[in-house]
C-alpha cells in the first residue's frame, strides 16, 4: 500500500455523514444541478429517489473499515502524461460553429447577476 | 477601550506555469491571442474529450514545491471541483482536494528587519478557467476560453502572516523564487500570478481567529498591501462599535480605495469534489525528486549571501540586486567584465534601476548590454567623461541602444584633459575676471567656485573638473 | 444471390476481395433494407445517405466497404450526435472519436447514428428524445438499452457492422435481448476519446455484430492504445480473428452460485444451463464459483454511474452547444431552463441522485462507500479467475420486456442491469451471445466474461458456443 497524506481544505465534508432523502434535499440537490422541479415533479421524484435511496443503502451491511476505495478499475495503471508539444488547436468556425450565440470571436451568455 | 488588535492573514497565489501547452490539452498558452483561437475540444470541454496530462507543468510544480520546502506527496491524484461559471466550460475543474501535490512547506522573509517564517499549507496543480468581458452597459458577458486549460499552481499559505506590509513581504519574496525557478512570468498584469487574501482580526495575545473575510480583486502587491490595510482598519471599526464581522467575500476596488462586499448567492457552495475518473494516479518516485531537488537553482537568499562574500557587496544592495533574477544575472556578467564590484552595484540599483522604475521594464527589455555598461565605467575610469556626463551619456544609450563610446563620440562629449589645454583656457578666464581673482585673495573663497563655472563655460562642460580644480588653485596661490 | 444486407462482415469482405460486390452495391441494399423497415423498428435516428457519395479509395483497409451504424454517443465528425437528448440537438462534432477515426482509415463506412437510452441512462432504449426502438422479434416489446438502435439494427439487418457503448451491460443486455452478439471489452482496451461520457470510469465502446467473427475484426480495429485517452492501456492487440478456433478443451469455465437465485427467469435460466452442458460436452471443465458481493453490485452502480454521470452532464448548460433556452432573464435562470427543458426524466433522476451521492454529508455513506465496496466486488472475480478461465452467467434475467413495462419503476428497470453491471465495476471484458429462444421466440442470451485484457478467451468460447448452436443465424420474421 502506499502512504499518503490527506490534507484538509476546509470544514465541510469531514465529520456528519447523513443518510436518506427528502423533498427539500430533492429541491436543494435539484438548485446544485442546475434542475427545475415543480411541485408534481418534486413529488414524483422525491419518491422515487427515496426508493433508490433506501434499496442502495443496503450497501451498509458490509464492512468496509480497512478496504481501499476504487476509483479506478485498472488500478495498475499510473503516471500517463504527454509531452510538453504544441498540437494544432480547432480552426475558430469548428469552435462557434456550433455557439447558440456568440459575438465576434466569443460565446455570448446572459448577463451574470450574482445576487439572487 | 484602547484595546489593540492583530490582524491575521493568509494568502492564496495562483501562479500560471510557463509551458509551452496548456495542462491537460496541446493548446498553446501564448498571451494576448485572438478570443478563442488557442482553444480546442479538451479545453472547450467538447462532449468526449478528455484530458491528458501534461508532464513539464508536473515537474514544474515539483520544482516549486521543493524549492517552498514542501513534502511532496508521493501518490497524486486530481479531483473534480464542481460548479456553474460560464468561463468554467465543463463546469467542473480539474483541481486537486484532498491529496494535494505537496504539503507543509515554508518561506522564510525578512519584514521590517524581522525574520520571519511563513508556513506554506499546501501547492498543487489545477486548471485555469476562461475568461470573461461584460461589455459596457450590455446585458450580456461574452466568453474568452484561451485561458481555460492553462496550468495553475496554487499555493496557499497558513494564517501566519500578521500584517499588510509582511503579506507585501512574503509575495514579493515568493515572487522572486518563482522567477528563479524559471516556471513562470509571474506577471500580474498579465495575470500569470494572481493572489487572494483571507483576514481577520483579533484582539491581541488572543488564540482564536475571528472571523475570516476573503478579499479577491488585487491586481498588484501593492493593491494587496492596501485592500489588506484597509480591511483590518474596517474590521476593527466594526468591533469597536461592537457590530458583527460577517464571514463573506469582498472585492477591492482600487478607484475608491476600498474593498467592496460581493454579495453571494444565498446557497453555501457545494463543490462536490470526487475523484477525476479521466485521469489516473500519479506516483512521484523518490529518485525523481531528489533529481529535481539537485537540479533546483540558486535561491534569491544564497545569491544575496553570496554576492556578499563574493563581491564585497553590501547585504543592501545585494539583495536588490538578487530581488530579480535577471538583474542579478546582469550584475555577475557585469562583474566578470570589471574589476570594481562596488561600482557596477551603484550603477544598477541607482542609475539603470531608475529607468527601469521609469520605464516599467525589466533590465533585459532596457537595452543595455553588459559590455556596454562596463564601456561606460571605464570611460569615467580613464578620464574621458565625467561621472555627470556619463549619466546622461546612459540615459542616451537607452534611447539609441548605442555604446557609449559613439555617443560621447557623436556628441562630442569627451572630456578634455589635457594640461596645457585647460591652462590656457584657465589663464584666459582669470584675465577677464580680475574681480573675483582679487575676491578670492581676500578671501572670498566662493570666487572659486565662479571661476570654476567659468571655465566649464569655455569649455561647454568638458573639461575634465579635478584638472581645472587643480591647475586654478595653482594659479591663484601665485 | 443472397440479399447483400443478410451477410455479415467477414462474408462481405470475402466478396468484396473476389470483386463479387463492391461497397456502394451493399449500401445501395442496406439503404433499400431500412428504407422498407425502419419506420416500424427505429434503429436509426440518423441515416447518412451521402456517404454512398464518398466511398473510401483505401481497398487495403482491414474494414473496407463495411458499413457501420454508429451509436449516437460517439461523435463522428460534423455528424450530428446528440446521446438520444435534446439538450444536445444540432450539435456536429469537430471531430472524429479515436474509434471512428480508426474505422474510417480501415475504409469502414459509418452510414449513420442508432438511437439509444438519453445519454445511455436506461436499459430499455424508451427514454431517447426520438422515442422507443423496437425489438425486431417482437415490436412490441423493447430492444434493451441502452445501445438498443445498434442492436435492433443488427437483428433486422439494417446494418452489417454496430458500434455500442456499455457502462452497465448497455451493449451485452440490448444483444442478449436482440439475439445478436456484443462485446463490452476490457476497461482501457478502447479509447474512449469521443464517446460522450456517462460514467468516466465504467464505459466502454464495443462491437455488436451478427456473429463472433465479426466482433473480433471488429475489435482488431477499434482495440489499442490511444494517447488521447489517459485510461486507455498500452498492451499489444492480439489478432483476435486467431482465437476463433473450435476447441475449448481443457477450458476451465466457473459458474457462479449467485446468478441462478430467485427473480430469473425459468426459460432463461435453463437455456444458461443448457449451454453449461453443451460446453462440458465441447470438452471444458466446469467449475461451481462465488461471487459473494453479487448482491451489492446494483447499488454500488446506482452510485458510482450516476455521480460520476452528474459532473460529466454539467458541461450542457447552453453555453457552447446544443440547446438553450432563449430570453432567460439571467445566466442562471438559462442554466436552469436550458438543462430542466433539455433533459428527459431518467437523464434528471440520475444526475439528481448523483448530485446528492456527492453532496456534503452524503459522501462518505454513499460515493465513498460505493468505492469501496467496487474494491470487494473486484477482489470476488480477481479471486474467482484463480479458479477457472471464465465465467458464465447469463446476460440478463428476462427476455425483453413489453414497451413501457418499467417506465414507472426505475428501480426494477435499474435490477435487468443485475447480471451485467459487475463487468463494468471491476472493468473485465464481457460478450453475450445468443443461446437459445423462449417460448414466445424471444431471443434469450448468455454472457462470458474473462480476466483483464483476456478477450481472446471471450472468443475461443464464444466462438465454439456459437458454432456448435448456430442460434445466430435466426433471424426475426420482419
Amino acid at each position: 500500500m502506499v502512504s499518503y497524506i490527506k490534507i484538509s481544505l476546509s470544514a465541510g465534508r469531514q465529520g456528519v455523514t447523513r443518510v436518506g432523502i427528502d423533498k427539500k434535499i430533492v429541491k436543494s440537490v435539484a438548485f446544485l444541478s442546475r434542475i427545475e422541479l415543480d411541485e408534481k415533479e418534486l413529488e414524483i421524484y422525491s419518491r422515487q429517489l427515496a426508493s433508490i435511496v433506501s434499496y442502495i443503502n443496503k450497501l451498509k451491511e458490509i464492512d468496509t473499515k480497512t478496504v481501499p476505495p476504487t476509483s479506478h478499475p485498472m488500478a495498475a495503471l499510473k503516471n500517463v502524461f504527454r509531452k510538453d508539444i504544441l498540437k494544432k488547436s480547432l480552426e475558430l468556425d469548428d469552435v462557434l460553429k456550433n455557439a447558440p450565440s456568440k459575438e465576434g470571436d466569443s460565446f455570448k451568455v446572459p448577463q451574470i447577476i450574482e445576487c439572487k | 477601550m484602547n484595546t489593540t488588535y492583530e490582524t491575521v492573514i493568509g494568502l492564496e497565489v495562483h501562479l500560471q506555469l510557463r509551458t509551452e501547452t496548456k495542462v491537460f490539452c496541446g493548446c498553446s498558452t501564448k498571451f494576448g491571442s485572438r478570443p478563442n483561437s488557442q482553444t480546442c475540444p479538451v479545453c472547450l470541454g467538447f462532449p468526449g474529450s478528455l484530458p491528458v496530462l501534461n508532464e513539464k507543468a508536473f515537474l514544474y510544480s515539483i520544482k516549486a514545491a521543493l524549492a517552498l520546502n514542501c513534502a511532496i506527496q508521493s501518490l497524486v491524484k486530481f479531483d473534480r471541483k464542481n460548479y456553474y461559471y460560464p468561463d468554467l466550460p465543463k463546469n467542473f475543474q480539474i483541481s486537486q482536494y484532498d491529496m494535494p501535490l505537496s504539503y507543509n512547506g515554508s518561506l522564510e522573509i525578512t519584514s521590517g528587519g524581522d525574520r520571519k517564517r511563513v508556513r506554506i499549507k499546501r501547492i498543487h496543480l489545477e486548471e485555469d478557467a476562461g475568461k470573461l468581458t461584460h461589455p459596457a452597459k450590455a446585458s450580456y458577458s461574452l466568453v474568452d476560453f484561451n485561458r481555460a486549460g492553462m496550468p495553475l499552481l496554487e499555493i496557499v499559505t497558513e494564517p501566519d502572516i500578521s500584517s499588510p506590509q509582511e503579506a507585501y513581504d512574503y509575495l514579493t519574496a515568493l515572487k522572486a523564487i518563482l522567477q528563479y525557478l524559471r516556471i513562470s512570468d509571474c506577471d500580474m498584469e498579465k495575470g500569470s500570478l494572481r493572489c487572494d487574501a483571507n483576514a481577520s482580526i483579533r484582539k491581541s495575545g488572543e488564540k482564536k481567529l475571528g472571523v475570516k473575510v476573503e478579499v479577491k480583486n488585487m491586481n498588484s502587491f501593492r493593491w494587496v498591501r492596501e485592500a489588506l490595510q484597509y480591511e483590518a482598519d474596517r474590521q476593527v471599526s466594526l468591533l469597536e462599535a461592537k457590530e458583527n464581522i460577517i464571514q463573506e467575500t469582498r472585492l477591492w476596488d482600487a478607484g475608491k480605495m476600498a474593498t467592496i462586499s460581493m454579495r453571494s448567492k444565498e446557497e453555501a457552495q457545494d463543490y462536490r469534489y470526487f475523484p477525476e475518473p479521466d485521469l489516473v494516479p500519479f506516483m512521484v518516485e523518490k529518485t525523481i525528486i531528489e533529481e529535481i531537488r539537485k537540479a533546483l537553482p540558486e535561491l534569491p537568499e544564497a545569491r544575496t549571501n553570496r554576492f556578499v562574500k563574493d563581491y564585497s557587496l553590501s547585504e543592501y544592495d545585494a539583495k536588490i540586486l538578487t530581488s530579480q533574477i535577471d538583474l542579478a544575472d546582469y550584475f555577475e556578467e557585469c562583474a566578470k567584465q570589471y574589476e570594481n564590484k562596488k561600482t557596477i552595484a551603484n550603477w544598477i540599483t541607482c542609475d539603470i534601476m531608475a529607468q527601469m522604475n521609469i520605464k516599467n521594464s525589466g533590465i533585459i527589455e532596457l537595452g543595455v548590454l553588459s559590455k556596454n555598461l562596463i564601456g561606460l565605467l571605464e570611460m569615467i575610469d580613464s578620464q574621458e567623461i565625467s561621472g555627470k556626463t556619463a549619466k546622461d551619456v546612459l540615459i542616451e544609450m537607452i534611447e539609441t541602444k548605442k555604446n557609449a563610446y559613439e555617443i560621447v563620440e557623436s556628441k562630442g562629449l569627451l572630456q578634455i584633459s589635457d594640461r596645457e589645454r585647460i591652462d590656457q583656457i584657465i589663464k584666459n578666464v582669470l584675465s577677464k575676471n580680475g574681480k573675483s581673482v582679487n575676491d578670492y585673495k581676500n578671501g572670498k573663497k566662493n570666487a572659486m567656485t565662479f571661476l570654476v563655472g567659468q571655465v566649464m563655460r569655455q569649455t561647454q562642460g568638458k573639461a575634465n573638473p579635478s584638472i581645472v580644480n587643480e591647475i586654478l588653485k595653482k594659479h591663484l596661490a601665485e | 444471390m443472397q440479399e447483400p444486407y443478410l451477410l455479415t462482415a467477414h462474408e462481405l469482405q470475402a466478396k468484396i476481395g473476389k470483386d463479387e460486390i463492391s461497397p456502394s452495391k451493399i449500401l445501395e441494399s442496406l439503404f433499400k433494407r431500412i428504407g422498407d423497415l425502419d419506420k416500424r423498428i427505429k434503429a436509426f435516428v440518423r441515416l447518412n445517405e451521402e456517404c454512398i457519395l464518398k466511398i473510401p479509395e483505401n481497398k487495403k483497409g482491414k474494414l473496407y466497404g463495411i458499413p457501420v451504424l454508429v451509436k449516437d454517443n460517439i461523435c463522428v465528425k460534423d455528424e450530428e450526435t446528440t446521446c438520444g437528448s435534446k439538450i444536445l440537438k444540432g450539435f456536429k462534432p469537430p471531430y472524429d472519436a479515436t474509434v471512428i477515426k480508426r474505422l474510417k482509415d480501415e475504409g469502414a463506412i459509418p452510414i449513420g447514428k442508432a438511437n439509444m437510452d438519453e445519454f445511455a441512462f436506461g436499459s430499455s432504449c424508451e427514454t431517447s428524445c426520438y422515442g422507443p426502438t423496437k425489438n425486431p422479434w417482437d415490436l412490441e416489446r423493447i430492444p434493451g438499452g441502452s445501445s438498443g438502435g445498434s442492436a435492433a439494427a443488427i437483428a433486422s439487418d439494417e446494418t452489417i457492422l454496430a458500434l455500442g457503448s456499455d457502462t452497465g451491460g448497455s451493449i451485452r443486455q440490448p444483444a442478449s435481448l436482440c439475439g445478436v452478439v456484443g462485446l463490452k471489452p476490457t476497461y482501457g482496451r478502447v479509447s474512449r476519446y469521443g464517446l460522450i461520457a456517462f460514467a468516466s470510469s465504467l464505459d466502454q465502446i464495443g462491437p455488436i455484430t451478427k456473429d463472433v467473427q465479426d466482433a473480433a475484426l471488429m475489435m482488431n480495429t477499434i482495440a489499442g492504445y490511444d494517447e488521447m485517452d489517459s485510461t486507455s492501456v498500452d498492451i499489444a492487440v492480439p489478432d483476435y480473428t486467431r482465437s476463433l478456433t473450435k476447441d475449448i478443451k481443457g477450458l476451465r469455465i466457473g459458474v457462479p452460485k449467485e446468478y441462478f437465485i430467485e427473480g430469473i427467469d425459468k426459460e432463461v435460466e435453463s437455456s444458461v444451463k443448457k449451454a453449461v452442458f453443451l460446453l462440458k460436452d465441447l470438452g471444458a471443465t466446469i467449475v461451481e464459483i462465488s461471487l459473494p458481493h453479487t448482491q451489492y453490485a446494483v447499488s454500488t452502480y446506482y452510485i458510482v454511474a450516476p455521480a460520476e454521470a452528474s459532473s460529466n452532464l454539467a458541461r450542457f448548460d447552453g453555453v457552447q452547444y446544443g440547446f438553450r433556452f432563449e430570453n432567460a432573464s439571467d445566466l442562471i435562470d438559462m442554466y436552469i431552463k436550458t438543462r430542466s427543458k433539455g433533459f428527459g426524466n431518467e437523464a434528471k433522476r440520475r444526475i439528481l441522485l448523483g448530485t446528492y451521492c456527492l453532496s456534503t454529508g452524503y459522501y462518505d455513506a454513499y460515493y465513498l462507500k460505493a468505492q469501496k465496496v467496487r474494491t470487494k466486488i473486484k477482489e470476488d472475480f480477481d479471486n474467482a479467475f484463480k479458479n477457472c478461465d471464465c465465467i458464465i452467467t447469463p446476460t440478463s434475467p428476462t427476455a425483453a420486456f413489453k414497451i413501457g413495462e418499467k417506465m414507472d419503476d426505475p428501480l426494477s428497470m435499474y435490477l435487468s442491469d443485475i447480471f451485467t453491471i459487475s463487468a463494468n465495476l471491476a472493468g473485465i471484458p464481457a460478450i453475450s451471445i445468443p443461446c437459445g429462444f423462449t417460448k414466445g421466440n424471444l431471443p434469450i442470451g448468455l454472457q462470458i466474461l474473462a480476466k483483464p485484457f483476456d478477450e481472446e478467451t471471450l472468443f475461443r468460447a464464444a466462438y465454439t458456443f456459437e458454432q456448435s448452436t448456430g442460434f445466430h443465424r435466426e433471424n426475426p420474421k420482419l
